[in-house]
């Protein structure tokens, strides 16, 4: 019996990027620091994790100005969307794999 | 990858996809408490308009009042005093009390949800507000138990999206209230009084001991 690990997408391993994941696919869109507080981790780990979702097409920045502070917002894309629900299931396989074992 | 793992992530992706689109830290407390505000203003609402205790001799009989001018205008202002009261300590009661569950639960209060959540209630209130002064103003009172009930229940259920599912539910049933209170023009303060105060007390209750704990 093959083990279904292969469906599982490499960039989610991370834990901090399948929970920004979580948060941008149930909210319109989510800004920087709100995510940095929900998630509790450093402004670099955070922004390293985003870039990496950003490469990965998973995610879009928009920058805007709220007065004169930078705003940085953030969107799953349809294909991040996608990958997310496909990750999920791949878990969801795994769970029942291990318990027919 | 260890089994552990895949539950520890589907737990936490779980978490996130709540925590981050509802505000969770809102006080059911605050509800059972904004309902006795709204009974007792209530109470001292029907001592205004029906026992009027410095004139007992002059009947009043609700709309057609048979005093003076100047005592309809003090009765008015007494009522919006009572009720501005009302409003003013049970939105406070709201915001500290769920400050402190935020605090309790190690939760941020001022964040995405509670800012969604605000902005939706405020629109249908405020236009709710603004419906009724104008409609007051030319002397139409009857619709202002309904009306509140009717764009109070309209904020609820918008802001349910942002918080738990009872809110929604009380939503509608303030919406219902308020229709049929349409219908029996005399019994504003009575179905104002149902919707404002018996309901906060049973849905107030119903959230505090499903999440306050």
């Amino acid at each position: 019996m093959s083990i279904p690990f292969d469906k599982l997408d490499k960039a989610f391993e991370n834990r901090v990027r399948l929970q920004i994941m979580s948060i941008l696919v149930v909210n319109e869109r989510y800004d920087f620091n709100s995510l940095k507080d929900l998630l509790g981790v450093t402004d670099g780990n955070l922004a390293s994790h985003l870039k990496g979702l950003e490469k990965e097409e998973y995610i879009i920045v928009n920058k805007s100005f709220v007065g004169r502070k930078p705003n940085t917002n953030y969107e799953a894309t349809a294909k991040g969307k996608q990958a997310f629900k496909a990750h999920l299931d791949a878990l969801e396989q795994l769970i029942k794999h291990q318990r027919s074992n | 990858m260890e089994e552990n793992q895949v539950h520890q992530d589907l737990a936490s992706i779980r978490s996130l996809m709540e925590r981050s689109s509802k505000f969770l830290s809102l006080s059911g407390l605050s509800g059972i408490l904004a309902g006795v505000y709204a009974l007792l203003g209530a109470a001292i609402a029907y001592r205004i308009i029906y026992i009027n205790p410095v004139d007992i001799d002059r009947p009043v009989r609700g709309m057609f009042y048979e005093g003076s001018i100047n005592d309809y205008i003090v009765t008015l202002a007494e009522l919006f005093f009572v009720a501005m009261v009302v409003l003013i300590s049970s939105v406070a009661t709201g915001f500290v009390l769920s400050l402190r569950k935020a605090r309790r639960t190690g939760q941020q209060f001022w964040n995405a949800s509670s800012k969604a959540l605000v902005f939706n209630m405020l629109v249908p209130l405020l236009t709710g507000g603004a419906l009724m002064l104008l409609f007051a103003l030319r002397g139409y009172f009857g619709i202002v138990a309904p009306a509140s009930l009717i764009f109070y229940g309209l904020a609820l259920v918008g802001a349910g999206n942002y918080t738990f599912k009872g809110v929604q539910y009380l939503g509608i049933n303030e919406i219902v209230l308020g229709l049929i209170a349409i219908l029996y023009p005399g019994y504003g303060l009575l179905f104002w009084a149902v919707g404002f105060g018996v309901l906060h007390i049973i849905y107030g209750s119903i959230m505090y001991l499903k999440y306050d704990k």
